[in-house]
Formats: structure tokens, C-alpha cells, sequence
């Protein structure tokens, strides 16, 4: 697929990084206290390598707030900071307030650092919500990454909005007449697109590169940004620990989670495109939560990402920046 | 008794009680230590044909039990410290407008996200006072599995006899200790049922005119009657006014129905209090660590005793001050900066004889802890 872009307010062609490319300093630094195979805790650390030094992390509650500041430890070589569980957005719109007016003041370097807030998927699209929205009306320059491992696993695998149709989790538990979660999966990406975003991506940990540039690109936009990222949790899931990138990787490759971005307007895949969609069973055969899935649910759940897939193509196909548009009515 | 036997925690004693009292609806939010009360009742409550929901956050759980309370649900939500502060505008709320429900509190360590995993008792003053504006409210608590079971139905018959919101305190301790808990019989234990208006539909209903016992008949909102409810103050047709009369008549009914019912809704275990030189005043997980020290002692001859109080709130004063009336000191044991220790001194006659014996580390307060600082409090020495 194509990786042009026309929108003038983010440098174009953006595969900034190769392998090789990519920095060795470590702000997140090993030996915190995520579980084995956490695609989580990869995936913040691949974040702040492309994030850089001048970051300052707001972290809500959560499993990456516990893993990575255990006393008297810590895994940030960031400013970093831990606030109540709804509210992260909030917190990183004051810090990027202040440090504005820090800068303007001249008490501050002028130099632009980042504020990104960062929370899990009950953290940003459950309780964190309101916040996460108002930050994004009011235009901060903020980024908001979403780290999304489908349900609260902090406190023991509790469904959030966030958790997919029939997963089991403790409170959705499957039974033999409710066959655990009973709603779809709330779609943040298109509630964020309804901001009028700047940049909204979806990426994941198994595209290393994809997600850091990403990360990369949405920390140069001078405004709000949301990447939703989907991190594997082989606790939560109940799949092996070594196969959180496979799974990863799955999730794309059976269009269960579309990797995309979505620039001042216009929808466009960054990664290729594959053929032919693998069915959605590889992805969930794997994975325990989905274990008394039948054939038959198979069926909903598959229909049901062949729409959705098939809408996001349209938009891919069809939209236009707002660039676009806004030249192409001046003619 | 004689019912089923179980060896459960704290926070499933809770589940079985309020399933016991009628639950109908829950709706929360998964936080530690109370997670496996919501946990629970995901499985349990369909199976009865209950209502189990989980909401995006604690603002959304109490404001879902008010709303499923008034259709006709004894309704309930659990619970930690941070959730417990989300909930306090919407705790006025069911305050105000007199909606029975029931909000589950298993204290951690506080402030803010605190101590996660570990116990405190923090909250006690917050429950009283969380929400703002005067009111009267029902907090209770318990320091076994047994008490927590029958403190959970009396929660719920508290709510439904005087329309109001009832606050459980449990901890972290109780929500996550196993031990044995015996299940009443059903009728064993008393329960309230939800007060019906008799009005037939098409006579109007007054939801907050009090019969003459003081009671307010409910009638099934969005049922046969149409009717208002508002978190302002309002007259007895449930319509807002600013009517200094309505206003100071309410806010006294507000006050009195739970001032006054005092004896009815205090809960309390004595042991050996009659005759302490030393009296201990404890509650919840505390209270356990206080009852080894008094039958520790009085085994040694030394005349202890231990006033274990199950309803904080409204804080049984006439009890305490008649408990503490012969003892020579008055030690409240508890885990927090003295919230209860407080309440104990406005209640005796000689508030110079109490004294506190706490520990805010995030972990039991043990016999020997207690012991120690009895032995300075009686000038002993350690």
C-alpha cells in the first residue's frame, strides 16, 4: 500500500527507522516486574526509545504503573509521574499548560518537550474517557497512547469496554447460558477521528517499526494525538507467554485489529496489506479466553470483522484529508 | 443455623449475605480489595435472575444502583478507597433523595491510590462525611466472617426501613482472610422487604410524605405512578423548592430519621466490658487482634475488656459513654490516625482517660502491638 501522504503539517514519508536505526539508550530499562512474554511492557519501552529524551510521562493506574515503580525501583529514565486511575489525559494537558508557560516565562530551556499521557484500555476508554476527551478538545500539544490489552488486568482480568465479543474475563465469566463478554469491543480510534484530530494511529508491538514511527510522527505533531496500541497479555488471555507477538501479528493479519492511521483526515494502512485475511479462528484458537467459543460464534464474530473491515477499506479508499477537501473547494 | 457450610473470604461472606437479604442488582467497577465481591456476583446474580453490571467507573456504579433501587432492585455496589471518593456526590444524592442502597467499602491504604494490596481503616470519617452538605448516614462494619454475613443483611434492612444509603466498611484483611462461615437458614434471619405504597393507579402518590411511623412508602418508579425525584431539596410531591419551611423541614427529617433510631441501628459485641479496669474499643480487623488481647489477659487475671462496635455511624455515644463509664482507661484500637478515637472522646464523660492505640503501616495491628502500647498507656513501661 501506499505511504505517501499529502497532509503539509507532518513530515511526509516517515519510515524514519530501520532496525539498525533505532536508538540503544534505554528509558525504559530492564528488570521491572511485568509478567513473562507482556507485549505491554515492550511496547513502552519501543515507545520511548521513539519518543526521546525530552518526554515527560504521565502514567495512569494500571499495570504499567505497578510494574515499573516498585520501591525502590524504577524503570523510567523519564520525568514520569503516576496519577489517579481516570484522569491521565488531564494531568498531561496541565504539564504541557505549564511547561508552555514556563517556557514563555523563560524559566524553562526553550526547547519543546513532550507531555504524553499514557493508560491502559480501562484507564482510556472506560474511566479515563471524559478526561481523555476533554483533553483532546481543548488541542494540547499532548499525546495520548492508548495501551490497549483488552481488559482490567491489574486486578485480575476484569472486562473493560475495551475487552472483545465473548472473551472470558472474571467478571463476564463464560457460562453455559452467557458465553462470556456480551458486547462488542468499543471502537476509540473513530471517537478520536470525531476530535478532528491532527494524527490518530492504531499500531502494535509486533510491528516495531511501524509503532515507533508512529509514536515518532505523532510526537512531532504540534497538537493532540492518540495512538491505540493492542498489547498481547498472556496472563489475561490465557495463551502461552511466548507467543505475544504472534499473536500480535494475528490480530492484523485476520483483520481483528486493523492497523491504520488516520492524518488530519484521511485513513491509510501503513502496513501491507495482506491478500487474502487469514480467518479469525488462527488468531483465536490461541487463546484461552476464547476457549468455549463455538463454530457457530465463530461465524458472528468473523461476519462481524468482515464488515468492519470492509467499512475501514471504504474509508481508507474513499476519505480525504481535510487539506483536500479545503483545496478542492477553493477550485 | 445448621445451614451450609463454607470456608470463604470476607469479601464472599459479603456476596452470600446480600444475596441472603434479596439482591437484585449490582453494578461495579473492579478495584483491589473489594474486586471478587463484583467478581462473585458476575456469576452469581444471573443465576438468580439478578442484574449484574460493570460500569466504566465508580461515578457510573452507585449512580446505576440509585436508578435500579428506585425501579424496585435492593440494589448494592463494592468498592475501595478511591472508588469510595468518586461515589461521594452520587452518595448525597441517594442521601437526599432517600434511595435505599448499599455501597460496600473494603478499605486499603489512603490517601489516593495508596496502598493497593494492603489494609487501613481510613475511611471511617470519610463515610461519615464524604459527601457534602449535613446528613445523617448508616455505616457499619464487622471483624469475622459470621458478623460480616448478618451485618451485610442488616445493611440491607437498614436501607429499605429508613430509605437511606448504608455504608459497609470492611478491609482489606476481612476481604481477603478465609475462614469458616455458616449460612443462616432462609428465615433464620430477619429481613425488610421493600415498603409498597397501596395507592392504586391514578391516585396520586406523594413519594416523600412519611406515614405516620415515619416511613416513606416507594412505588415502583417508572410503575403505575408518576412521580419526581431530585437531589434538590423538594416538597413531598418530590418537586424542587427554596421554601425555608420545605427546606428546614426536610433537612431535619434528613437527620432525625437516623439521629433518632439510634438504639435501633446500633450493632455491637462486648466481652468482659462490665467489669474492665481496661476497656478496648475496636472494629473490624482490628477488633480480632483486641479480643486475643482480652482473653489473653483475663485468662492472667487482669480485668480487660473489649467494646467491638459494628455501627460507626451514627456513632452510638449513649453506648460508649455507659461501656467506658467504670473503666480506669479507654484505649480505641484501630488503623488510622484515631478517626473512631475522636468520636469515643466526645462520647465519655472523661475524654482525658482515652487513648489510642493505631498502627498506619499498612498492616495488621498485632496482640503484641497492642499490648505494648497498653503498657505505656498504664505506665507500666514496655
Amino acid at each position: 500500500m501506499t505511504t505517501s501522504t499529502i497532509s503539509p503539517k507532518i513530515i511526509e514519508n516517515f519510515d524514519l527507522y530501520a532496525p539498525k536505526l533505532v536508538s540503544k539508550e534505554e528509558f525504559f530499562s530492564p528488570g521491572h516486574r511485568a509478567c513473562q512474554g507482556c507485549a505491554e511492557a515492550l511496547a513502552i519501552r519501543l515507545m520511548c526509545k521513539a519518543l526521546g529524551r525530552d518526554t515527560v510521562i504521565t502514567n495512569a493506574t494500571g499495570c504499567m504503573e505497578v510494574i515499573s515503580s516498585l520501591y525502590p525501583t524504577t524503570a523510567w529514565n523519564l520525568p514520569w509521574i503516576h496519577v489517579a486511575f481516570p484522569n491521565a489525559a488531564s494531568v498531561g494537558s496541565g504539564v504541557e499548560a505549564g511547561l508552555k508557560a514556563l517556557r514563555r516565562k523563560g524559566r524553562i530551556p526553550d526547547k519543546r518537550v513532550k507531555s504524553v499521557a499514557i493508560g491502559g484500555d480501562g484507564g482510556t476508554m472506560d474511566i479515563g474517557f471524559q478526561a481523555l476527551s476533554g483533553a483532546m478538545e481543548r488541542g494540547h500539544d499532548l499525546l495520548y497512547v492508548c495501551f490497549d490489552n483488552e481488559a482490567y488486568m491489574n486486578t485480575g482480568i476484569q472486562r473493560s469496554s475495551g475487552t472483545p465479543f465473548l472473551a472470558a474475563t472474571t467478571t463476564a465469566p463464560a457460562g453455559k447460558v452467557i458465553p462470556g463478554n456480551q458486547v462488542w469491543k468499543k471502537n476509540v480510534m473513530e471517537i478520536m477521528v470525531a476530535h478532528n484530530l491532527p494524527y490518530v494511529a492504531t499500531a502494535s508491538p509486533a510491528y516495531p517499526i511501524d509503532f515507533m514511527n508512529k509514536v515518532k510522527k505523532a510526537r512531532e505533531v504540534n497538537g493532540p494525538a492518540y495512538v491505540h496500541c493492542l498489547v498481547t497479555c498472556p496472563t489475561g488471555w490465557r495463551s502461552p507467554s511466548d507467543t505475544a507477538i504472534q499473536l500480535g501479528r494475528l490480530a492484523w493479519e485476520t483483520g481483528v485489529f486493523p492497523i491504520y492511521e488516520v492524518e488530519d483526515g484521511k485513513y491509510r494502512y501503513t502496513l501491507p496489506v495482506p491478500e487474502k485475511r487469514r480467518p479469525v479462528e488462527d488468531y483465536m484458537k490461541g487463546q484461552g479466553r476464547f476457549r468455549h467459543v463455538t463454530p457457530d460464534q465463530i461465524k458472528v464474530i468473523q461476519e462481524r470483522v468482515d464488515v468492519e473491515w470492509e467499512a475501514l477499506r471504504l474509508k481508507v479508499e474513499n476519505s480525504q484529508s481535510r487539506t483536500e477537501i479545503r483545496e478542492r473547494l477553493k477550485k | 443455623m445448621g445451614g451450609q457450610v463454607k470456608f470463604i473470604q470476607g469479601n464472599e461472606a459479603c456476596v452470600e449475605g446480600a444475596l441472603y437479604a434479596g439482591l437484585g442488582f449490582f453494578a461495579g467497577y473492579p478495584i483491589t480489595p473489594s474486586t471478587e465481591i463484583a467478581e462473585l456476583l458476575s456469576a452469581r446474580l444471573p443465576q438468580k435472575r439478578g442484574i449484574f453490571m460493570q460500569m466504566e467507573d465508580e461515578i457510573a456504579s452507585i449512580c446505576a444502583i440509585i436508578g435500579a433501587s428506585l425501579t424496585g432492585s435492593k440494589s448494592m455496589t463494592a468498592t475501595s478507597g478511591p472508588g469510595f471518593s468518586l461515589m461521594q456526590e452520587a452518595l448525597g444524592f441517594a442521601v437526599m433523595a432517600e434511595i435505599p442502597c448499599v455501597i460496600v467499602d473494603v478499605q486499603r491504604g489512603g490517601p489516593s491510590t495508596g496502598l493497593a494490596t494492603k489494609l487501613s481503616q481510613g475511611d471511617v470519617n470519610q463515610a461519615r462525611w464524604g459527601t457534602h452538605g449535613d446528613h445523617a448516614i448508616v455505616a457499619l462494619t464487622a471483624s469475622n466472617h459470621q458478623d460480616v454475613f448478618s451485618i451485610t443483611v442488616d445493611a440491607f434492612n437498614f436501607a429499605e426501613t429508613y430509605r437511606t444509603p448504608v455504608i459497609l466498611l470492611f478491609d482489606e484483611v476481612l476481604g481477603h482472610m478465609r475462614e469458616r462461615l455458616e449460612i443462616p437458614q432462609p428465615g433464620e434471619l430477619p429481613l425488610v422487604e421493600r415498603l409498597k405504597t397501596a395507592l392504586p393507579e391514578g391516585v396520586d402518590y406523594h413519594p416523600y410524605l412519611p406515614r405516620e411511623d415515619g416511613r416513606l412508602p416507594m412505588s415502583d418508579f417508572g410503575g403505575v405512578h408518576r412521580y419526581n425525584v431530585t437531589g434538590l431539596f423538594h416538597d413531598m410531591w418530590g418537586f424542587p423548592s427554596e421554601n425555608p419551611s420545605i427546606v428546614y423541614g426536610l433537612m431535619r427529617h434528613l437527620t432525625d430519621k437516623i439521629e433518632h433510631h439510634v438504639d435501633d441501628l446500633t450493632r455491637y459485641k462486648e466481652y468482659y466490658a462490665d467489669d474492665a479496669e481496661t476497656l478496648l474499643i475496636s472494629y473490624g480487623s482490628s477488633a480480632r487482634s483486641a479480643l486475643h488481647v482480652v482473653m489473653n489477659r483475663r485468662q492472667r487475671g487482669e480485668r480487660l475488656g473489649l467494646l467491638e462496635l459494628q455501627t460507626l455511624w451514627p456513632f452510638p455515644s449513649e453506648l460508649v459513654r455507659e461501656k467506658a463509664k467504670n473503666a480506669r482507661y479507654v484505649v480505641v484500637v484501630e488503623m488510622n490516625m484515631g478517626q473512631v478515637l475522636q468520636s469515643v472522646k466526645s462520647a465519655v464523660d472523661r475524654p482525658d482517660k482515652v487513648s489510642l492505640a493505631n498502627q498506619v503501616d499498612g498492616t495488621l495491628i498485632t496482640p503484641t502491638t497492642i499490648l505494648n502500647i497498653l503498657r505505656i498507656i498504664q505506665g507500666r513501661g514496655v
